[in-house]
């Protein structure tokens, strides 16, 4: 046993989860993958280098991995598995379906942390332009470089206008 | 990851009392966007980690009538960023906040935590690495016939050239704020500028704090120059990665005279590196191309690069010309 | 996704079929596979010297520490017995490490012991407790002193048919003899694969049989290689790997992660996961080795190719050789009569390289097509003219002619897409708005258009549906996708009742996922499994022309076929390869030296494209490493231990979405009769080869300035600003 264990209640997707022995140093990340079993929820680096572990707080985009679990109790986390009303059992949320539309991922390793990131910067009303888009995106890395794709899925929910001129991409949306 | 004890304190006292109470077995936690990679990367490895999120730190952000502003240690970088009286009143600390890091970080990274961030010196954040006199004191410098690209061409000494990497603390230092302190001695009150040592033969002894002493809010004093500003940051990637330089410039300016300037550096220095040759060459001049390059010319005054960052004189005297252009109208 | 008729599936620009798994956050990758009760989480040690032995290593404090399960070292972990194993991706040259068989340490980052705990969280400390203390010996540890001892590629790698000499000719007579000359070096560093999801194993013992979830490329290869090295038959290995969080080449070989794990697991009799820490990503797997490349080229003053001389060395470890074909192309993608090329590798106390996206042409065609512009402006000629000039229809290092060849296509397309002839031909000539100095440049790009055996199974089921199967491997191109647009078509099924599986050792054996040839492979087993299993269940009823899923609700049980095909010896009359042109639009600030890239334009000629729309993306997203190699990445090892420095995603820049301006991907139509059944020639690669050489020609145009060793930082452009 650690030097200390904690009683923490962490508040994921709208549900309550207990963790009756929490070690002081597991992050919100590891907390998720390996107790809660969330692990939609990526890791990457575990240094807050890459964005793929990107959750909301309360609504807010944050890094999991830069976070200790016990400091988020109380938080209401979303992750990629809660992003759409029930599980996306019914529907996926628009950014979801946008990302398979415009093919804005290829390994799909980053893209959950993509998703919930675009999810903060739609809320943040940062998308006034692509190139606003790629600038508020950029804490996400896409090592198959799918960012072309990434700002179109982005653009397509949050309407964003493209700029005058910029090419549509070729294919047809199946 | 050593394991350590969570404190979750309510006051400031009680957190400075943690801190005070033993010798570099207690560490502070705020957003935790750097203390988590310390001490993943094991370079930290406190007994006892103190959280400063339940309220033992304010994050309110206040602009006063006459303009100055204060910023509570524990408000977000982001908040911070998005500020009316920020982006207003100090178009150069909302730059260089949002040219730091990315959005989830800003998110997440407290404005007292980003002034007390460790270097990004490759080799101090590889405890593989044997070399590090700030990491483990005595062992050498690995960095200073190393790659060392990315680091300090002014203030470095023989046993550390690491560079500070906030972007933040540039327009600060260039403003003069001040960061209230409280600590087992009671409150004080100090210039950004003092905030952090040079490495001498010390480099393990980043600031002028004291055990147990925390940051509680940054005063930046009203400043006519700071709304006529620009923060200019040279980096390789477009986004999301510490700066190679960077300027912050404000000038105040009247019919064409440059009334008062303000200049200082990133990544360059142990420290945010106020440019005071600069300054003096742009007051009281008149704000044309000529003075300018003049006055830029002086940015690299003092410099003593590595070979690996041989280039940053000439780097740094470029930048600063942008950004007074910028500032100036002259682009 | 709607219903798409089934007839005219293949060429469609389909969604991923996997997708709306992976933006659930529902697709499971190696290290978030639950083995069952009684997990173990393994965290490695590192060595810290390039090269010695373990003087002593303390393990006690470690032991002591809470939740510790295990500690296993040299001194007490199990002798194993590692039998010669050389799978395709392994170095034929040498032998890899044993992992904690011996003090031995070969270079910095090298596993020498392994904690096993409870939690992640207790094993990493307890790691972190272990003491070890070196007996260093002498090594290289500069790049530059190693090349001072380049030795060729060795006789094993001479059979596989690299050389360390080519060409043909007199190619020094021949340059001395040309009117027009440039000769020029070119600095590649080392780069690594990078990929998001680390690599990761959860390794599960149960009755003598082990379970591996695994992140890979190629299961059916770590089967083989964890049966040689725990002494097993392959049967008793079963390897389980259907998603891959990007690999680019490094889940090409099994890592210490997977071994550790199953050493770990058989120790302690309990299901261990290992997964690497990003730091360790660059001291345990592989990369694509530093180079260095000395290009001469002589022309008539028309711009016809006299002479090709190409040396190039680049970096290896100690123990194993791993030599990758970098001069290739300069043998083949231009008419040229004399050709002299020589390639040397360099023995350095580091791990070995290996495969990383376009191996070897990434490298060659970089030099080449730097060395090209720097003719072209010698000969004060169009870049793409000079290319032109010098094309052929004839592989002119063999004498065989090309099965499709596309390149003059390629760049029509491109070049008008691109608006090539917008370009001012003087350097430091063009601005954009914001007074930056603006460059075109160009670059040829080519892959080889390979193929191997593969075996894939069609199981046709009583309701009209169909699972097809194989062991291979979808590190992101889309394998999912397009093998089931392959079997809809062929079954004559609707897309949404195919369902492709893949990566699992139990499934009929694909060959690596690699190398651009799953779908040339891959896809012709599977076209072939289906077509043999429809004909099967038509011909139960004694009917060619009924509709399948008819006649398989008729049969009632499920009809199946497993088919192997392999490539016949097409491969020999004609030269396979598939060619592309990229331009690329730079941006220079004058004053601040910085580069970025607003535009991108590929054009390609692969044969058949099966879809449109993830192949466009492999394309686009292969630029986007290559414009990280022109610009921002570099794995620095330092040169006085050979120790990475920039060991994270912080400090090894990997492009982010900023970087990215506007990508431009289209495919000539080629019709491909030669080079498999279903004409295709692979898309994978092509789309990083060739950009970081458009890119330092469009800077170049931009600045007047060679930037000749990469990436083309700030500092190395200093210098060439024209105010």
């Amino acid at each position: 046993m650690p030097a200390q264990t904690l009683t923490a209640t962490l508040h994921v997707n709208g549900r309550e989860h207990a963790l009756p022995d929490l070690d002081p140093r597991t992050t919100l990340l590891d907390a998720l993958r390996e107790s809660l079993g969330l692990t939609g929820t990526k890791k990457g680096c575990g240094l807050g280098h890459c964005g793929a572990c990107t959750v909301l707080a309360d609504g807010r985009r944050i890094l999991s991995c830069m976070a200790l679990a016990a400091l988020y109790e109380g938080r209401e986390i979303t992750t990629i598995e809660g992003l759409a009303p029930e599980g996306g059992a019914a529907r996926p949320h628009p950014l979801q379906q946008a990302f398979v539309e415009r093919d804005a991922f290829q390994c799909g390793y980053c893209t959950p942390g993509q998703i919930m990131s675009a999810a903060g910067l739609i809320d943040e009303g940062r998308t006034g332009s692509p190139e606003e888009i790629r600038e508020f995106m950029s804490g996400n890395l896409c090592r198959c470089g799918a960012y072309a794709n990434i700002v179109a899925a982005v653009a397509d929910v949050a309407r964003t206008p493209l700029v005058p001129g910029a090419r549509e991409p070729e294919q047809g949306r199946s | 990851m050593r394991p350590f004890t969570l404190e979750r304190p309510h006051d400031i006292a009680t957190a400075v009392a943690f801190g005070a109470a033993d010798d570099d077995q207690t560490d502070y936690i705020a957003g935790g966007t750097d203390m988590m990679q310390l001490l993943t990367d094991d370079i930290r490895r406190p007994g006892r980690l103190v959280s400063l999120g339940d309220g033992v730190l304010d994050d309110r952000i206040e602009a006063a009538p006459d303009g100055a502003l204060r910023l509570g240690a524990a408000a977000r970088m982001s908040d911070v960023a998005d500020h009316p009286a920020v982006r207003e009143g100090f178009p150069l600390i909302a730059e260089a906040l949002l040219s730091s890091a990315s959005a989830q970080v800003r998110n997440m990274a407290t404005v007292g935590g980003n002034l007390l961030q460790r270097t990004r010196c490759a080799y101090f954040r590889d405890p593989g690495v044997h070399g590090c006199n700030k990491r483990a004191p005595g062992t050498g410098c690995a960095a200073r016939d190393g790659v060392n690209r990315m680091l300090a061409v002014l203030g470095g000494s023989e046993h550390c050239i690491a560079t500070h990497a906030s972007d933040f603390a540039v327009p600060l230092v260039a403003l003069d704020a001040v960061v209230r302190l409280s600590g087992p001695g009671g409150e004080r009150t100090i210039p950004v500028e003092e905030l952090h040592r040079l490495p001498g033969d010390s480099p393990h002894v980043e600031t002028v704090l004291v055990p147990g002493e925390l940051i509680t809010a940054i005063e930046v004093p009203a400043s006519r120059a700071a709304r006529t500003s620009h923060y200019l940051k040279v980096r390789d990637r477009e986004s999301f990665e510490f700066a190679l330089v960077s300027a912050a410039v404000a000038l105040d300016t009247d019919g064409g005279r440059i009334r008062e300037a303000r200049v200082a550096m990133g990544g360059v220095g142990p420290k945010p590196w106020r440019m005071r040759g600069v300054e003096r060459a742009l007051a009281g001049a008149a704000c044309d191309p000529a003075v300018l390059r003049a006055a830029a010319a002086r940015a690299a005054d003092g410099t003593a690069p590595r070979p690996g960052n041989a280039f940053k004189p000439e780097l740094m005297r470029r930048t600063v010309l942008r950004a007074l252009r910028v500032v100036g109208g002259q682009p | 996704m709607t219903s798409t008729a089934a007839a005219s599936v293949v060429g469609q620009p389909v969604s991923r079929v996997d997708g709306p798994l992976k933006v659930a956050g529902g697709a499971t990758y190696a290290a978030e596979f639950d083995p069952g009760p009684g997990l173990c989480h393994g965290a490695i040690v590192t060595s810290t010297v390039a090269s010695g032995r373990i003087a002593s290593i303390d393990t006690a404090a470690a032991e002591a520490a809470p939740g510790v399960v295990a500690v296993l070292t040299h001194r007490n972990a199990p002798v194993l017995p590692y039998h010669e194993h050389k799978g395709l991706t392994d170095p034929p040259e040498g032998e890899r490490i044993h992992l904690l068989q011996d003090d031995r340490v070969r270079h910095q980052g090298q596993p020498v012991a392994l904690a096993v705990a409870e939690t992640l969280e207790e094993a990493v400390y307890a790691a972190s407790l272990v003491r070890v203390s070196y007996r260093p010996e002498s090594a290289v540890t500069a790049f530059s002193d190693a090349v001072a001892h380049a030795v060729p590629p060795g006789p094993r790698y001479r059979d596989r048919g690299l050389e360390g000499d080519g060409g043909r000719g007199d190619a020094d007579a021949a340059l001395g003899a040309a009117p027009v000359r440039i000769e020029a070096e070119y600095v590649m560093p080392r780069l690594n694969h990078n990929p998001i999801e680390p690599h990761g194993t959860v390794a599960r013992w149960s009755e003598g049989e082990l379970t591996l979830w695994d992140k890979t490329q190629w299961v059916d290869n770590v089967r083989a290689e964890m049966a040689a090295v725990f002494g097993l038959p392959p049967d008793r290995v079963r390897v389980v790997s259907p998603f891959v969080g990007g690999a680019f080449g490094s889940g090409l070989r099994p890592w210490a992660n997977v071994t550790l794990a199953a050493m770990a697991s058989r120790h302690v009799d309990r299901p261990v996961k290992v997964v690497l820490t990003r730091r360790q990503m660059f001291g345990i797997t592989g990369y694509r080795p530093r180079s260095t490349h000395r290009v001469a080229l002589g022309a008539d003053r028309d711009g016809q190719l006299l002479a090709i001389r190409h040396e190039g060395v680049s970096e290896t470890s100690t123990y194993e050789t791993y030599a990758e074909e970098q001069l290739g192309s300069s043998e083949y993608l231009y008419a040229c009569r004399d050709v002299a090329t020589r390639y040397r590798v360099a023995p350095r106390n580091v791990q070995t390289p290996n495969d990383m996206r376009g191996p070897g042409k990434v490298t060659g065609v970089h030099a080449l097509e730097c060395a090209m512009d720097e003719l072209a402006a010698a000969l004060d000629m169009d870049p793409v003219e000079l290319r032109l000039r010098n094309d052929t229809i004839v592989d002119q290092s063999t004498g065989v002619p090309f099965s499709s060849r596309s390149l003059r296509e390629c760049y029509q397309a491109a070049g008008e897409r691109f608006g090539w002839s917008r370009r001012n031909p003087r350097p430091g000539a063009m601005r954009d708005e914001r007074g930056r100095l603006v460059g075109y440049g160009c670059a040829s790009a080519t892959w080889p258009a390979m193929r191997q055996a593969a075996e894939a199974r069609a199981r046709l089921l009583p309701d009209g549906s169909a699972v097809v199967s194989s062991s291979s491997s979808d590190m992101g191109p889309g394998t999912y996708t397009s093998m089931t647009q392959v079997a809809a078509e062929t079954l004559g099924l609707p897309l949404e009742r195919v369902r492709f599986e893949l990566g699992d050792t139990r499934m009929p054996t694909a060959p690596v996922h690699g190398g651009s040839w799953t779908m040339a492979s891959l896809g012709s087993a599977v076209q072939a499994a289906c077509a043999e299993a429809r004909r099967r269940a038509l011909a139960e009823i004694g009917r060619a022309d009924a509709d399948l899923a008819a006649v398989l609700r008729q049969i009632g049980e499920p009809v199946e076929a497993t088919v192997r095909t392999e490539p016949g010896d097409e491969l020999r009359r004609y030269s396979a390869h598939s060619f592309g042109a990229v331009f690329a639009e730079v941006a220079v600030d004058p004053d601040l030296c910085t580069v970025r890239v607003p535009r991108l334009v590929g054009a390609y000629g692969v044969g058949r494209v099966v879809n449109p729309k993830t192949a466009r993306s492999q394309i686009t997203g292969g630029m986007v490493m290559g414009m990280g190699m022109a610009l921002t990445e570099r794995t620095e090892v330092d040169p006085r231990d050979a120790r990475p420095v920039n060991s994270s995603l912080a400090d090894y820049l990997v492009p982010v979405n900023a970087d990215v301006g506007e990508l431009d991907a289209v495919f000539v139509d080629e019709e491909d009769p030669h080079v498999n059944p279903l004409g295709v020639k692979g898309l994978g690669e092509i789309g990083t080869v060739g950009v970081a050489a458009a890119i330092c020609n469009a800077v170049y145009h931009a600045t007047g300035r060679r930037v000749r060793e990469l990436p083309v930082t700030v500092e190395r452009v200093l210098g060439a600003a024209v105010r």
